[in-house]
């Protein structure tokens, strides 16, 4: 794969994980805490920990070879950091203090843990199917 | 054309765009600041977070009817697109994994208050949120 079709892969990737979230939001809309950012971060995190331990224990498979646009394209556009960070400055704009680090002290953790549960998921289906 | 429809092609258009140039930054950074510590992801959510708190600043939050196609393009699929957490995820359990648990925590900690700092900072420089 040359850099530009590299650069294709990722940016398809980001235009379909962007619309999904983009759905989730619109799915979620109208509620007071961000469910939608935080349920795309996670879910993203654990699907790119569970793709990149998968593709490093089958290197010939099709996840590895769409690796770029699964990881860096859809799961990179899926989640967003900066999206993250300005619901928590609206939460403090909103007077809710409180809320705001509850928002990003849940946001980290079960961010990690996704990524750290959706290794061990990608690593035993990649045994599994040897 | 519905406007819903008109702001999910926007959201992609902008989630195209953004996750190319993160790849591309993100790359970048990388090769200039070596690959021993995530600086490329880091670069790109710290920069994509002054850019939004800048973009938020200048046109304002939207309300509860939700976001224009301006807001879907720029801040929901560009700014949402570019930035990531998954990535950040990934690389935080890796640095994990290879016992570097400092560095880990310095990823997790940088990431959270530079990033605070430079969206805070971006819309400081347009003149507040209201």
């Amino acid at each position: 794969m040359n850099i530009w079709q590299h650069h294709a892969a990722v940016g398809l990737g980001s235009a379909l994980g962007a619309s999904l979230r983009y759905l989730t939001s619109l799915w979620l809309l109208g509620s007071t805490f961000p469910w939608a950012t935080l349920l795309v971060n996670i879910l993203g995190s654990w699907l790119i920990a569970a793709f990149a331990a998968y593709a490093s224990r089958r290197l010939d498979g099709r996840v590895a070879r769409w690796q770029p646009f699964l990881l860096a394209g859809f799961c990179g556009g899926f989640t967003t950091f900066s999206l993250f960070g300005l619901e928590t400055l609206y939460l403090f704009d909103q007077e809710r203090y409180w809320l705001a680090p509850i928002y990003v002290g849940i946001s980290v953790t079960l961010w990690l843990a996704g990524a750290w549960h959706g290794d061990r998921w990608g690593r035993r289906l990649a045994l599994a199917r040897r | 054309m519905d406007i819903e429809l008109m702001s999910l092609l926007m959201v992609a258009a902008g989630g195209a765009v953004g996750g190319m140039s993160r790849l591309a930054v993100g790359n970048g950074v990388a090769k200039w600041l070596g690959a021993g510590f995530p600086w490329g992801t880091l670069a790109v959510n710290l920069s994509g977070a002054f850019l939004m708190g800048l973009l938020a600043g200048a046109v304002g939050l939207p309300g509860p009817e939700g976001p224009s196609p301006g807001w879907a393009l720029l801040a929901v699929g560009l700014l949402g697109g570019y930035t990531t957490v998954s990535s950040f995820s990934l690389q935080t359990l890796l640095l994990w994994h290879q016992g570097r648990t400092g560095a880990a925590l310095v990823n997790v900690l940088a990431t959270l208050l530079a990033g605070f700092a430079a969206l805070g900072l971006g819309v400081w420089l347009a003149g507040g949120l209201t």
